[in-house]
């Protein structure tokens, strides 16, 4: 029997700290996730430079947590692995700091793993990958198609032009008076609104893989702007409604074109807004509809959002590979799958 | 302190204006821009990326609070405070990019105010129309007073 293998994995790159032990890339042993959020509700209220601090006190105590429940000592580990990119410059390196202080006190391989890679690996814990697949990474920061053609080999066939999903969302969110985050709410009231406005389904015409939300998000404001200037009431539940129509349409439009020109037998979908109902149903719908053998594959709530399991999973393929980092090890916060 | 008014009548429009306004920025200016959602804050940035020669798409840094574009003539900080706003004033290191090799542009510059220098170029949109936007720009500190700002007009 062949030995396992355990990674001790950091992620920082926005607003969570988060570190996870994760055997054989498979099986998440812990996930310890602190967000800013509950801090600053600790504190009652937000304190200045809480943020910025934020990760330096949590990375520390998640550690030890993660060490903890997962039942294993620094000498049980077989490599360190961290987010390098995208996100916050500052974020970042405080995960990379911790990691490679870990990774040289005890003399253990460091990884490198690319934030994006990490979300569409998440997938990994609930369904055996099969090369290739195609990946969806829809999320406040990301919408991306991705292809995956062997462990960690992508190549992105579409991203946005402008906004992401997630952030249009949010944008259109506040202008229906939903707080941040509102992607939740406006899914539940496109559930029950009709799609009356025929909001523009930007690029579908176009014959490539790109998306684009910010004409959208400006169609949503004009027809808003211009009820409230003549006191027109409009349905809240139907300019929801609308506004997810057109998103679903563009997602879906775009990402059956990619595999129309790509067949695979998975489609992972990744990333926060992968949360959506009416996401979840549509891809599954069109797959019906056009009779294919694919499997449809949501990795589970709780690992939508940003946490280091994932990243432990992306990470087990590069120690399979050797693919080591120095301990010189920088931040990049541009960061995409073409620019490695 | 210098003020210039204009009006774009297009997206088009706004993003010309963008690189129009790159020809008369400098290594360490900073401008903020203001306006509503959707009014065209992104537009004009991207034109003004495409006039200091930057190839890379200019997406919306709201998630990421900083987008760096380095493949220009003069390194691009493209900075987004709008997520800040439910907690102003955190340190988040904006100032190191302030002072820094490139030129800044922040979206939603009122959730960091504390942090914006106090030479800087203020441009407000405001929206007229579905596409008339009324763009002002305010030149806060001498050292912009002879570059031809006046020329936008």
């Amino acid at each position: 029997m062949e030995k396992d293998t355990l990674i001790l994995s950091f992620e920082s790159s926005c607003d969570e700290t988060s570190v996870a032990v994760i055997k054989n890339g498979k099986e998440i042993l812990s996930n310890i996730i602190a967000t800013q959020i509950k801090s600053h509700q600790r504190f009652g209220g937000v304190v200045p430079e809480v943020a910025s601090r934020h990760h330096v006190e949590e990375v520390t105590k998640c550690i030890n947590l993660a060490l903890d429940e997962a039942k294993v000592g620094y000498e049980d580990l077989n490599a360190v692995a961290v987010t390098y990119g995208p996100g916050l410059v500052g974020s970042l390196l405080i995960g990379i700091m911790a990691a490679k202080t870990v990774a040289f006190a005890h003399d253990l391989p460091l990884i490198k793993v690319n934030h994006l890679a990490g979300h569409i690996y998440s997938a990994n814990f609930v369904t055996e990958l099969q090369y290739p697949f195609m990946a969806l990474l829809v999320s406040g920061g990301h919408t991306e198609l991705v292809l995956v053609t062997a462990p960690g080999e992508f190549h992105t066939l579409g991203d946005t032009r402008d906004d992401a999903v997630g952030e249009a969302y949010d944008k259109i969110g506040r202008v229906l008076g939903i707080n941040y985050p509102a992607g939740k709410k406006v899914d539940q009231m496109a559930a029950i609104g009709k799609d009356t406005f025929d909001f523009p389904r930007a690029m579908v015409q176009e014959d490539n893989l790109d998306f684009s939300f910010s004409g959208l998000k400006s169609a949503f404001i004009n027809t808003v702007h211009h009820a409230d200037q003549i006191h027109e009431e409009l349905n809240k539940d139907d300019l929801a409604a609308s506004f997810q129509g057109a998103v679903l349409d563009i997602l879906s439009n775009k990402t059956f074109r990619a595999l129309k020109e790509h067949p695979v037998k998975q489609l992972i979908v990744g990333g926060g807004v992968s949360a959506n109902q009416g996401l979840r149903k549509r891809l599954a719908d069109e797959i019906a509809k056009r009779h294919l053998d694919m499997e449809l594959v949501f990795p589970p709530l709780r690992l939508c959002g940003d946490n280091a399991a994932m990243i432990g999973a992306m990470a087990q393929i590069q120690y399979d590979k050797n693919d080591f980092a120095d301990l010189d090890l920088n931040a990049d916060p541009s960061l995409d799958f073409d620019m490695e | 302190m210098l003020e210039y008014q204009l009006t774009t009548h297009s997206y088009d429009d706004t993003e010309k204006l963008g690189e129009q306004l790159s020809q008369l920025l400098k290594i360490g200016d900073v401008v903020v821009l203001n306006g509503d959602l959707g009014v065209g804050k992104t537009t004009l940035t991207r034109g003004l990326a495409r006039g200091l020669g930057i190839k890379r798409n200019v997406k919306s840094p709201t998630f990421t609070l900083i987008r760096e574009y380095k493949d220009g003539r003069v390194p691009l900080y493209h900075m987004d405070a709008y997520r800040l706003e439910s907690s102003p004033d955190e340190d988040l290191g904006f100032d190191e990019y302030f002072n820094g090799d490139g030129i800044t542009i922040v979206e939603w510059p009122q959730f960091i105010k504390d942090e914006i220098p106090e030479e800087h170029i203020s441009i407000n949109i405001k929206r007229l129309s579905d596409t008339e936007r009324q763009v002002v720009i305010k030149l806060h500190g001498e050292k912009f007073t002879d570059r031809g700002f006046g020329e936008l007009v």
